[in-house]
């Protein structure tokens, strides 16, 4: 009752509950680099990171980019020609998908299947005293958990980013050349003088930041789980929600950054 | 040696440990023993840093627990400890012959990976596990199988302090009579000094030097095994006869 009583009281608390939170990340995410620069490394788990993160999540980067850019395609055509200007669809899809949808997308779908996955797994070893184990084993967390996965979203996110870039790409040309009458040689030309270098560095530097993102946040909420299997799925959920409105804030900030004149 | 003087930990409002005092003598055999919930796993994960107490103060051989803090002193201090985890939290990404040859894959004490392949093994037949058990996954076992891996995980480095979070809780009257004795055997020969918590009457007896029985979060009594049936005190005695009747609430 008090807190409906007192709006200021609840507003004043929940901003303070967000700071201490803004604060928490914080310290997680210096802990985080001063772990990853310092020995001992674990290149197995690195490995096996760089597998989960990177290579098992080609398919479902592909399978959304493909799709993704033909709808492109079709929706600028469509607008376009509203305004005789249905000529543009390889630069406006080349665009689109590279600055904008390809690096959102893939860093959207790594939130989707890795910070959730992450999550789940640190948290479940937090909650079976695995992480206490690993401890007592002499063995830091940090290092042995966050660091390979952290590192390797950094690495491999980027490469995803670009595979969806060009697979984007490659589907707006498949929807443009078999159903909207564009020649094939004309449309890849078109698209490649049209791109710059910046688009493709932001693109990457995109991809980059989300992947970060995407595997600290599930790191965070993991090692943070409360007991029980409801802890665990709070903590997925979290991790998943945070990752997504986080990569979302960024790529506005990075396209601001980058683009705006 | 290990001394608790004093720890008190809450978690939220709940008090837990309320002024735990405990010695452990070098090369003994300690055994706790008390109701459930009432903190005996929480003061070994206090004694290795897992909790930090709210109060009070826990000391390894004189050297204060708290201010072991850089990497390398933890490691140190965390080397001559192992620990059997009440629910054996065994790593279930990796097999279980790496689960138990953990410490000797990787930091101060790591070899190369045939010899801990056959330390690890050489540990899972002291637990009463053949070889074939070292390529399964913990999620293969049974929960038996689990706990005695847990306990060759714990016993892999030889290390000099070793604790015991229910060593024989879901084993069979004769696989807990192997683990006694093992117990007993590391703590005789390897001169290692043990924590063991059971709720296993026969296990005290066979394990132990020295009782300690929490109640309350305080060591309501402590004393050599000998001395614990003519011990007068009527929680203990209540405890050590399993009855239903006497000052200890049966609703908790
Ligand atoms: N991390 C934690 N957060 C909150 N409460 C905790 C935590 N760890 C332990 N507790 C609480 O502390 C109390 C003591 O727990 P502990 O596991 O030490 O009991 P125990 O004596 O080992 O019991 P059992 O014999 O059943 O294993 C319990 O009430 C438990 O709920
Ligand atoms: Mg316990």
């Amino acid at each position: 009752m008090a807190t409906l009583l007192h709006p200021l009281a609840l507003i004043g608390r929940n901003t303070l509950a967000l700071l201490a939170a803004i604060g928490r990340v914080a310290m997680f995410l210096g802990a985080t680099i001063s772990h990853m620069v310092r020995p001992p490394f674990y290149l197995k788990e690195l490995w096996q990171a760089i597998l989960n993160v990177g290579y098992f999540s080609l398919p479902v980067v592909g399978l959304t980019a493909i799709f993704t850019g033909g709808a492109l395609a079709l929706q600028i055509y469509s607008g376009g020609s509203r305004f005789n200007a249905e000529a543009v669809v390889p630069q406006i899809v080349a665009i689109g998908m590279v600055r904008e949808l390809g690096p959102v997308l893939v860093g959207l779908m790594i939130a989707a299947r890795v910070t959730s996955s992450v999550a789940a797994e640190i948290a479940t070893m937090k909650v079976t005293e695995q992480i206490d184990a690993l401890v007592t084993l002499s063995t830091h967390p940090m290092k042995y958990l966050t660091v390979p996965r952290v590192l390797a979203a950094l690495i491999t996110v980027p490469a995803l980013v670009a595979v969806g870039d060009v697979i984007g790409v490659m589907g707006g040309f498949l929807v443009a050349t078999e159903r909207l009458g564009f020649n094939p040689a004309a449309y890849l030309q078109n698209t490649w003088n049209f791109l710059e270098t910046l688009d493709i560095v932001s693109s990457l530097v995109k991809g980059a930041a989300f992947g970060f993102i995407a595997a600290l946040m599930g790191c965070y909420y993991g090692m943070n789980s409360g007991r029980g299997a409801q802890g665990v799925g709070r903590a997925t959920k979290l991790s998943v929600v945070a990752a997504a409105v986080l990569i979302l804030a960024a790529n506005f900030l990075l396209t601001q950054a980058f683009f705006s004149v | 040696m290990i001394e608790l003087r004093n720890v008190h930990k809450s978690f939220g409002p709940k008090d837990v440990l309320r002024g735990v005092d405990l010695s452990v003598g070098k090369g003994r055999s300690m055994v706790i023993i008390g109701g459930s919930g009432t903190g005996k796993s929480v003061t070994l994960k206090c004694i290795l840093g897992l909790v930090t107490p709210d109060q009070g103060s826990i000391t390894v051989d004189g050297a204060p627990v708290a201010s072991v803090r850089s990497a390398k002193a933890r490691e140190t201090f965390l080397a001559r400890f192992g620990m059997l985890f009440q629910g054996g939290a065994l790593f279930d990404s990796l097999p279980v012959w790496q689960n138990v040859a953990f410490r000797l894959l990787r930091g101060q004490l790591k070899r190369p990976k045939a010899e801990a392949r056959d330390i690890a093994i050489e540990k899972l037949r002291r637990v009463g596990l053949g070889a074939e058990t070292a390529d399964l996954f913990p999620a293969e076992l049974s929960g038996g199988m689990q706990k005695r891996v847990g306990l060759a995980r714990a016993i892999a480095a030889e290390p000099e302090i070793i604790f015991f979070d229910e060593p024989t809780t879901g084993l069979d009257p004769i696989m807990a009579g192997v683990i006694n004795e093992l117990i007993r055997e590391i703590v005789v020969e390897m001169g290692a000094t043990a924590v063991t918590i059971t709720h296993d009457m026969t296990s005290v007896r066979a394990i132990a030097d020295d009782v300690a029985m929490l109640h309350a979060g305080k060591i309501r009594w402590t004393g050599p095994v000998a001395e614990m049936d003519a011990a007068s005190d009527p929680y203990l005695t209540q405890f050590i006869t399993g009855s239903a009747e006497g000052p200890i609430e049966t609703l908790r």
